[in-house]
């Protein structure tokens, strides 16, 4: 039945946008985590901003940043020959910046946790900063990399207000889960809505509950 | 001390609207949303009565209306929605009737189209907004208009979906889609971008895009409400549905 597209839809942006995310997220929250910079708390507001920003400003100024007359829109028309905009490529763009803080923030939690003495002690072991990174920070940044992950995913999937405004309910391009909920509740098929609803609010409890269980085993430990 | 001291200030305040007997709220399809504004400052003019304008999609406002929504008139983008209402009690029976009439516009800005606009349908290179067939009457209309002129399979796969008429047009005036087939009463904007192709699609080829309105049953103030819609039939409203872009059906002539 097609009426699970949406949803394989959504699982795909989710993955790549956390994908992206990671390797974004992590050089910054590191820095973000040592820095002295004065720079420091205005990046750290730029990050934290789509959280309190409703979801309709950042669509409205992507649909213009992204569409054929903004500054990005304009570049990729020209590189692609298409609009950025009803695209899954803008979406994922979209949901990068969304999700950004739900990333950023508990690896920086993480970082500056752990602090910075084991993997200077790797340096001066001769470690090479890649190595020092991934085989110390990681594994005692682990439950950081656990919450960022889990986070930038679910909340992708649960983003509305966004694609609403830049998707296009496309089917099988833009036609993410939510839009397929929100046409259904507006076309009066309540049946189809309850069950797609009912699907994410079964996940969305279960992953955040594993998340928290993880990380309380973690710090039980 | 301090919180007191402003909850003391806010219960000294008086509220906003003074009688709640007199006012009538009234749920209003965002296409209508303009005009309803016009309509309820004309009919407070004549007979005292305050009306409050909430607006929202057909679909959504019919899910709150259901819901218990505390509205007392539902003007409607189909005819549909407020049927389904009569049919449930929840809207109060032989209170029913088609207050305007929607139509569509073929919009755009590309001014790559201005020099053929009639048939820019055909030569479209970019995408094409209309609001979506399945949940907007405004989407179902040009899907209509589409297929009644064989162009439907051709421009499927360039299509873009807009939520409401509104949306629909959004997407055109910010360039971001080609062109689009909006709602005649959005058009009349001032703060839209000049036009590059600007032409009412044929009412004869799709099914009229009748706009209907209903008493709430739950509503405490039913005199008041069949009397605002007794109001739109009359003349001074009439001008103000036909000046907004819609047409006025020809039995209330």
């Amino acid at each position: 039945m097609s009426g699970w597209a949406p949803l394989l839809l959504s699982a795909q942006l989710a993955a790549v946008t956390t994908v992206i995310l990671v390797f974004v997220a992590t050089p910054l929250a590191w820095w973000l985590s040592a820095t002295d910079s004065r720079s420091k708390p205005v990046i750290q507001t730029l990050v934290a901003m789509p959280i309190v920003l409703p979801p309709t400003v950042i669509g409205f100024y992507l649909l213009i940043l992204l569409g054929p007359y903004g500054a990005i829109g304009k570049w990729w028309v020209e590189l692609t020959g298409e609009t950025l905009t009803f695209s899954f490529a803008g979406l994922v763009i979209a949901s990068c910046i969304y999700s950004l803080p739900f990333a950023v923030q508990p690896l920086q939690a993480a970082f500056e946790a752990t602090g910075r003495k084991n993997v200077e002690a790797a340096w001066t072991l001769g470690a090479s900063r890649i190595d020092a990174f991934v085989s110390v920070v990681v594994p005692q940044a682990a439950y950081g990399f656990v919450s960022a992950i889990v986070l930038s995913f679910a909340h992708t999937l649960g983003e509305f207000g966004v694609v609403l405004m830049v998707g296009g309910n496309i089917p099988g391009e833009t036609r993410v889960i939510s839009i397929a909920i929100y046409d259904q509740v507006e076309s009066l098929n309540y049946g189809e809505a309850h069950a797609m609803s009912a699907l994410l609010l079964a996940f969305a409890f279960i992953v955040l509950l594993a998340m928290f269980l993880v990380n309380r085993r973690r710090a039980v430990r | 001390m301090r919180i007191r001291r402003l909850l003391y200030l806010l219960a000294l305040m008086p509220p906003a609207v003074s009688a709640a007997g007199d006012r009538l709220t009234v749920a209003v399809a965002s296409n209508f949303a303009q005009v309803a504004l016009e309509l309820a400052e004309a009919f407070a003019r004549d007979t005292g009565a305050a009306v409050r304008v909430s607006t929202g999609s057909t679909g959504k406002l019919y899910g709150q209306i259901v819901n218990g929504a505390p509205f007392d008139v539902f003007l409607a983008a189909d005819a549909a929605r407020p049927a389904l209402l009569e049919q449930s009690a929840a809207g109060l029976a032989g209170t029913r009737r088609t207050y305007a009439i929607g139509s569509l516009v073929f919009w755009s800005r590309d001014p790559e189209l201005a020099d053929q606009c009639t048939d820019a349908l055909a030569n479209l290179d970019g995408r094409l907004a209309i609001a979506n067939p399945v949940t907007a009457p405004y989407g179902r209309a040009a899907k209509e208009y589409l297929v009644a002129e064989g162009l439907w399979e051709a421009l499927e796969t360039s299509l873009v979906y807009g939520e409401s008429a509104a949306q629909t047009l959004q997407f055109v005036a910010t360039g971001n889609a080609q062109a689009g087939l909006v709602a005649a009463s959005h058009i009349r904007n001032d703060s839209l971008p000049t036009a590059s192709c600007s032409w009412p699609v044929p009412v004869t080829l799709h099914a009229p895009i009748e706009q209907q309105v209903i008493v709430i049953a739950g509503s405490g103030r039913t005199d008041l409400a069949q009397e605002f819609i007794d109001f739109l039939g009359s003349d001074d409203a009439r001008d103000l549905i036909l000046t907004a872009g819609y047409r006025i059906p020809e039995d209330a002539e």
